[in-house]
């Protein structure tokens, strides 16, 4: 569509030019890229590739980077999940801290956890009854673990100093001391506990 | 702290010589890199069938522009339509409905990434990769070409002045020339790499559908769990360094299979600033006023830190929900263990200064004032701002601001010797005014329809969610107060119109101004001339983008966030 004008010069600004450049770039930009990445990507690092699963005695028993529930005594429990941690409906609470939903939430859940494992509301680490962003974060703070640890080694019968000491092996602490906070793995420490070992 | 400061540091040091490369790969003739790719460019103009020598004005370079957009949108309309029926879909996932697609299709076409919908579950590969990931690549570069073609214009090359040619005409350029290296040289090859680094740390890269587990608490009432993969790194990685923030996953990088480790989270968060911030060193090397580009990068490190400051602040105070229940520490709510309070606040921010718009955190449930920073990030927008837009954004301001001071020391107002007249100044008050009255004209009628407005928080949030929502999407930005439920027909159709204005509008009219300018006949630049270079300058331009910001925004602040914040503390 040549303006009248100038004749020519506009030529590239044509409808034929758009059309061309948009399949042009499709095919690059949404095919091959992502092809030639995902490629590479997938040969490189396999095992994240994936999803990071957790195969054991070849069942997938789960996943490094995906939270799961849990109720029963003898594990360490997650983080409160709005998404009650199902990976398809992934998602935060978006509770603002005047909605008094989110307040009354945070008052049952420390009143349960408080019973639970025998201490004080005001003991309870704000990681434990804070819902993530994600709704499976994998991870709890180690002042989370160990605030569960008399809990678990009661639920085993096994001495606290065992369940302290697994707390310690699995408690990642910042990267290079700078990135990032000090965590504990929730599935993996549990599958710890088990007596399972843990196999990329 | 220190991890701040860090990113800061990092991320600075690697735009200055990314700047470098990327000016001279739009420097005349063949630019850098061209061994490389010239090649692979030259297939493309021929498949294109354009010869990217070929000079356009700025209305033809505009209309190269908006048709290949409109191009590019008819085709990911029709992918996200149609993509139950189409392949490449191994969870097995629905068409969308027609005001979904159409606002997806407009929100990533601008460059925003707003996302009305959930990607794992409502996209299938085919439109994640061929719609979703060609737009995050190819709006940046249309970014970063129109940028270039209005430096080009206006300042020139190695200072000097551009001066009009025979017939009047100014040529800005070649679109096609300009967005196929923005493309090839700079958006891919940055995009791969930091793919690779992200793949390395656990983002998953599959064709394959997703895996079902069992989980391990059999008491847990939870008998299986099904895990998305897809093609994800790429994805995020473009997502990141293309000013995009469209996450695979719905709850975007703070979902540990989108952003798994602090390292991924550096990587991810350094990217987040690295090219707009590139593009401002860029302008320095691309024209010869270095001065100039470090006067800009002087006041945008001044906002961009005292923002993030507020924000970082703000969120390591309590959440007021959990007083007394709680043991003390900062608001994690809606925040992952592995990141904390701190890079979380800073993700926020920065993704909000860029127009980026990804998040690894929810800014719904940051403390009032902590989400009170990314709302003013949108409103300002020209902290780096998104690829090529934000600088091109800082230009009005800068444009304001001369015409400002000029007046002040009884000038006739001028900028790189160029006349500035009725017609400039009226483009950049159109550019600049109709930001404020169509968010506020929106918002204004959306709170007035309580059946509208789709709020998931009640009381003075409430009004937060919904001015946060159309400020997003007319800075092209992405995030949201996301507890708003937004995908009804009426936040569809209403976003989609802001984001359409909120993009082609701020690159059409600075274009039309800079050609204008160019037309003109300069005037050397003397001892009297306003230097536009100096501390002072920088000074003047951040006071008159604070007074706009302000005068604009201040009463829906006081209204939204402030009356929450004080409403908490009583």
């Amino acid at each position: 569509m040549a303006d009248s004008n100038t004749g020519s010069v506009y030529r590239s600004a044509s409808w034929l030019s758009a059309a061309r450049a948009a399949l042009v770039f499709v095919l690059l930009c949404g095919g091959l890229y992502p092809f030639l990445v995902t490629t590479v990507g997938g040969m490189l690092f396999p095992h994240q590739a994936t999803g990071s699963l957790i195969v054991i005695d070849d069942d997938i028993v789960g996943s490094e980077l995906v939270g799961q529930r849990f109720k029963a005594a003898k594990y360490f429990h997650g983080r409160p999940s709005a998404a009650d941690y199902d990976p398809f409906s992934v998602g935060g609470s978006n509770y603002a801290a005047s909605n008094p939903d989110l307040r009354a939430r945070v008052a049952e859940d420390a009143r349960d956890i408080a019973d639970r494992e025998g201490v004080e509301v005001e003991s309870v680490p704000v990681d434990l009854l804070a819902a993530s962003g994600s709704g499976i974060d994998p991870h709890i703070s180690p002042e989370s673990a160990q605030l569960q640890a008399m809990r678990v080694a009661t639920a085993r019968d096994i001495p606290v100093s065992n369940v302290n000491d697994l707390i310690a092996q699995y408690t990642e602490g910042p990267t290079m001391g700078i990135f990032g906070q000090p965590r504990v793995n929730v599935l993996r420490i549990n599958l710890a506990l088990d007596g399972k070992e843990f196999l990329d | 702290m220190n991890e701040v400061i860090i990113i800061y540091a990092v991320t600075l040091l690697l735009a200055w010589p990314l700047g470098k490369y990327i000016a001279a790969v739009f420097s005349d003739g063949a630019g850098a890199g061209s061994r490389i790719f010239l090649p692979f460019e030259n297939t493309i103009y021929s498949l294109l069938g354009v010869n990217p020598s070929e000079p356009m004005s700025w209305q033809g370079y505009g209309k190269a522009l908006l048709k290949l957009h409109l191009v590019l949108a008819l085709i990911v309309f029709g992918l996200l339509m149609a993509q139950g029926i189409l392949f490449l879909n191994p969870d097995n996932i629905d068409g969308m409905s027609w005001d979904l697609a159409l606002h997806t299709a407009v929100s990533f076409l601008t460059n925003t990434n707003q996302q009305h919908y959930s990607g794992q579950a409502q996209l299938s590969y085919l439109a994640h990769t061929f719609g979703i990931v060609t737009l995050q690549v190819v709006t940046p570069a249309a970014g970063m070409a129109a940028l270039v073609a209005i430096v080009r214009t206006l300042l020139g090359r190695s200072g000097k002045n551009v001066q009009p040619s025979a017939g009047g005409t100014v040529s800005v350029g070649n679109f096609y020339e300009d967005i196929t290296r923005a493309i090839v040289r700079v958006m891919l090859p940055v995009a791969t790499a930091v793919a690779l680094v992200l793949a390395s740390q656990g983002v998953p890269n599959s064709y394959e559908g997703a895996r079902t587990i069992t989980p391990l608490d059999q008491t847990a009432e939870m008998n299986e769990q099904n895990i998305p993969i897809g093609p994800v790194a790429p994805m995020v990685a473009i997502k990141q360094v293309g000013t995009n923030g469209g996450g695979w996953y719905g709850p975007n990088s703070s979902v540990p299979l989108e952003n798994p480790t602090p390292v991924s989270n550096f990587v991810q968060t350094v990217s987040i600033v690295l090219i707009p911030a590139a593009l401002v060193f860029a302008l320095g090397f691309l024209t010869g006023r270095r001065r100039l580009a470090q006067v800009i990068m002087g006041v945008m490190v001044v906002m961009s830190v005292s923002l993030t400051s507020v924000a970082i602040w703000s969120e390591n105070q309590p959440n007021a929900a959990f007083s007394g229940l709680a043991a003390d520490g900062p608001n994690l709510e809606g925040k992952e263990v592995r990141f904390g309070a701190t890079a979380t606040a800073l993700w926020g921010s920065w993704t909000t200064q860029t127009s980026n718009g990804s998040v690894n955190g929810m800014h719904d449930s940051f403390n009032p004032i902590g989400g009170m920073v990314p709302m003013v990030d949108m409103f300002i927008n020209v902290t780096f701002g998104g690829i090529g837009v934000g600088l091109i954004g800082y230009f009005l301001f800068l444009l304001l601001a001369a015409f400002l001071g000029s007046l002040m020391i009884g000038r006739a107002p001028e900028i790189a010797g160029k006349p500035l007249e009725t017609k400039e100044i009226k483009l950049v008050c159109i550019a600049l005014l109709i930001q404020p009255m169509l968010i506020l004209g929106f918002s204004a009628v959306t709170v007035a329809f309580p059946a509208l407005t789709g709020n998931s928080n009640p009381g003075f949030h409430g009004i937060s969610q919904v001015i946060y929502e159309y400020t997003s999407a007319f800075a092209n930005n992405g995030s949201g107060f996301e507890g708003l439920n937004d995908d009804s027909i009426w936040w569809n159709v209403t976003c989609a119109v802001n984001l359409a204005l909120g993009r082609f509008i701020p690159i059409l009219a600075p274009l039309a101004i800079v050609a204008s300018l160019a037309a003109k006949r300069s005037a050397p630049e003397g001892r009297g001339s306003l230097g536009i270079d100096t501390a002072t300058f920088g000074l003047m331009t951040l006071a008159v983008i604070v007074m706009f910001t302000l005068l604009s925004f201040m009463p829906v602040l006081i209204l939204g966030p402030i009356a929450e914040a004080l409403a908490l503390m009583s």
